[in-house]
């Protein structure tokens, strides 16, 4: 490598990074190894440097940002509405959840109300989404550790999902179906029986993920008492989700502080106090038979009547009204060029994710655009115990481990 | 408001001088940099916010002085509450003293602060950019840096505008 290329290729330089790795690094007593950017079990472009002794891990750097999109900057050039569709990009196994949670923070910040229907739908469609995301992660969390057939089968039942958010929005992953006020337009016909045909199937299938992996003498050494996080630990990193509930706190934003009708529904929260990786994979188990369950009484009193608000300052009119009222008109054209305003203020959402709190602050100074916007991603929070509970595990521990906290790295790096 | 947010409220307010605000149901304190620390100290231990939900800025450039809010919300699973925490700041190099010490998932969450706003947090352990690369310049989400563009080139300053690049040459 000449001169030239090796100073524009150099790294941050051994002295900025010299007090995260131990002494023995330093004296060449243990080594220092980097793993991904591009690495199969990082789930994504996740860089480690890892300080090695012999195969036990002493010390994990994570070193995010490769997949940084600036999608907060982005939203704040962006009309709300606009907006809207830049935000299924962020955890991309999660779109409704994350078009969920923004259009809370918007309806929170313009007082608007949600119809019932748009409300169970929203429900029906965020559990769907939960499962989707658990099947992803149980089927690449179990080929971490050698089990491939789980995979195929996870992503099996996946397809099932999907094929239902592609009927509903006419796309696969990305459909930004919950809009502001309500949803884009209510579900085809063929929506209902396609959710009981789902609900009828799975459950029999989350018996056979079971009977692969609960009992697999594999399974259970390399998954108890692997990287145990105490509830203290856990609390004090400010870690949600199913990692909390592993270590034996029962906290879920659904039960605590329900959104979009949660409160009439009824299921449990999971938990587990052993806080290893195995607690962390019955919690997430659990989590998905109980997500069948609420979509189960969400489909079954599915109401009737109107899939968006009516308050024409922020949601656009139907259709049919355009060809026979002047104000319909002048309210579609207001709404898709200049946007709505809501007042100036500012709002946190926050709604349970696969992985955790999921969290928008939308603050608005009384303009069209949002003049910030922050995701709190469970994911970027949940990270941060890597290093915690990986000390003195063996490297292919450790690939458990990322897969245990369920990271997405749309959601770290935003 | 709930009582025992009411009782933080006041203590607060009484041992800092807090300003309250409130908008639609949530509850938001406004704080002087210097006791940001004790103050989280405070909301930990005697009135069990356990988790810090977030940490992040707002800027107000350039309309209002001061520029910048770093904004705080913790979370009591105990009384099911949320309170949010916001803190002024001024100067194009703003300095908050770190909350590591009582919240540990606040070292990432100043890193961003650092890195995305240029706003230092003294006492952090590992202060260097996260999200974007080592040696970028400037702080992308300050309201005086530009979203990312093209320059139009016509063939009398194509030159001039290609040496002006930092990337993409061809």
């Amino acid at each position: 490598m000449d001169q030239q290329s090796a100073a524009t290729l150099s790294e941050a330089s051994l002295d900025e990074i010299k007090h995260l790795v131990s002494n023995r690094a330093i004296e060449g007593d243990t080594v220092l190894l980097n793993m991904g950017p591009q690495h199969p079990s990082t789930h994504g472009v996740l860089r480690l440097l890892l300080e090695l002794d012999g195969e036990t891990v002493i010390n994990v750097i994570p070193d995010v940002g490769y997949l940084h999109t600036g999608i907060e900057k982005n939203m704040e050039a962006k009309t709300y509405t606009k907006a809207a569709v830049m935000t299924d990009r962020i955890d991309y196994l999660n779109t409704v959840g994350n078009n969920l949670v923004y259009c809370l923070a918007v309806e929170k910040l313009a007082d608007l109300d949600v119809p019932p229907r748009a409300q169970a739908i929203r429900v029906i469609l965020t559990e769907l989404q939960r499962i989707a995301s658990h099947l992803v992660w149980l089927g690449t969390h179990a080929l971490d550790l050698g089990a491939m057939s789980v995979f195929l089968y996870c992503f099996r039942e996946r397809e099932f999902i999907l094929d239902i958010l592609e009927m509903c929005s006419g796309q696969r992953m990305m459909g930004t179906y919950i809009r502001p006020g309500g949803l884009w337009r209510d579900v085809p016909v063929e929506f209902e029986a396609a959710v009981r045909n789902f609900l009828k199937i799975f459950p029999a299938r989350i018996d056979e993920y079971d009977a692969l992996l609960t009992k697999n003498a594999i399974f259970l050494v390399r998954t108890q008492k692997i990287g145990v996080l105490s509830p203290e630990d856990a609390l004090s990193w400010g870690v949600t989700g199913p990692p909390l509930r592993g270590s034996g706190v029962a906290h879920d934003l659904r039960k605590s502080q329900p959104y979009s009708g949660y409160e009439q529904y009824d299921f449990i929260v999971p938990t587990r106090t052993e806080g290893d990786t195995y607690a962390r994979y019955m919690v997430r188990m659990e989590e998905m038979r109980q997500s069948v369950r609420i979509v189960q009484q969400a489909i079954d009193k599915l109401p009737y009547g109107p899939v968006r608000s009516n308050n024409r300052k922020y949601v656009s009119p139907p259709r049919a009204e355009l060809a026979t009222s002047m104000e319909a008109v002048i309210h579609h054209f207001k709404l898709w060029t200049e946007g709505f305003t809501p007042p100036k203020g500012s709002v946190y959402a926050a709604v349970e994710s696969p992985r955790g709190e999921l969290g928008v602050y939308l603050e608005s100074d009384g303009s069209p655009k949002p003049y910030r916007v922050h995701w709190r991603t469970p994911s970027f929070v949940n990270m941060q115990i890597l290093p915690l509970i990986s000390k003195g595990v063996l490297v292919a521990d450790l690939v458990a481990l990322i897969g245990t906290i369920d990271i997405v790295l749309g959601d770290v790096d935003r | 408001m709930d009582e025992h947010l009411q009782s933080a409220v006041d203590a607060l307010k009484e041992r800092f001088a807090a300003q309250v605000s409130e908008f639609r149901g949530e509850v938001s304190l406004i704080l002087v940099p210097e006791c940001i620390v004790d103050a989280c100290r405070a909301l930990h231990d005697e009135f069990s916010f356990e988790l810090l939900s977030e940490e992040t800025a707002v800027d107000y450039w350039p309309q209002e002085t001061p520029r910048f809010h770093v904004v705080y919300r913790v979370r009591s699973l105990r009384d099911n509450l949320i309170l949010g925490l916001r803190v002024p700041l001024n100067g194009i190099t703003p300095v908050i003293p770190s909350i590591v010490e009582v919240y540990k998932n606040a070292n990432w969450f100043e890193r961003e602060l650092w890195d995305m706003f240029g706003i230092r947090a003294e006492g952090h352990p590992d202060l260097r950019r996260i999200l974007m690369p080592y040696d970028w310049e400037g702080h992308p989400l300050r309201k005086d840096y530009p979203l990312g563009y093209e320059e139009v080139a016509f063939s009398f300053n194509q030159k001039e505008i290609d040496d002006r690049k930092p990337f993409a040459k061809e």
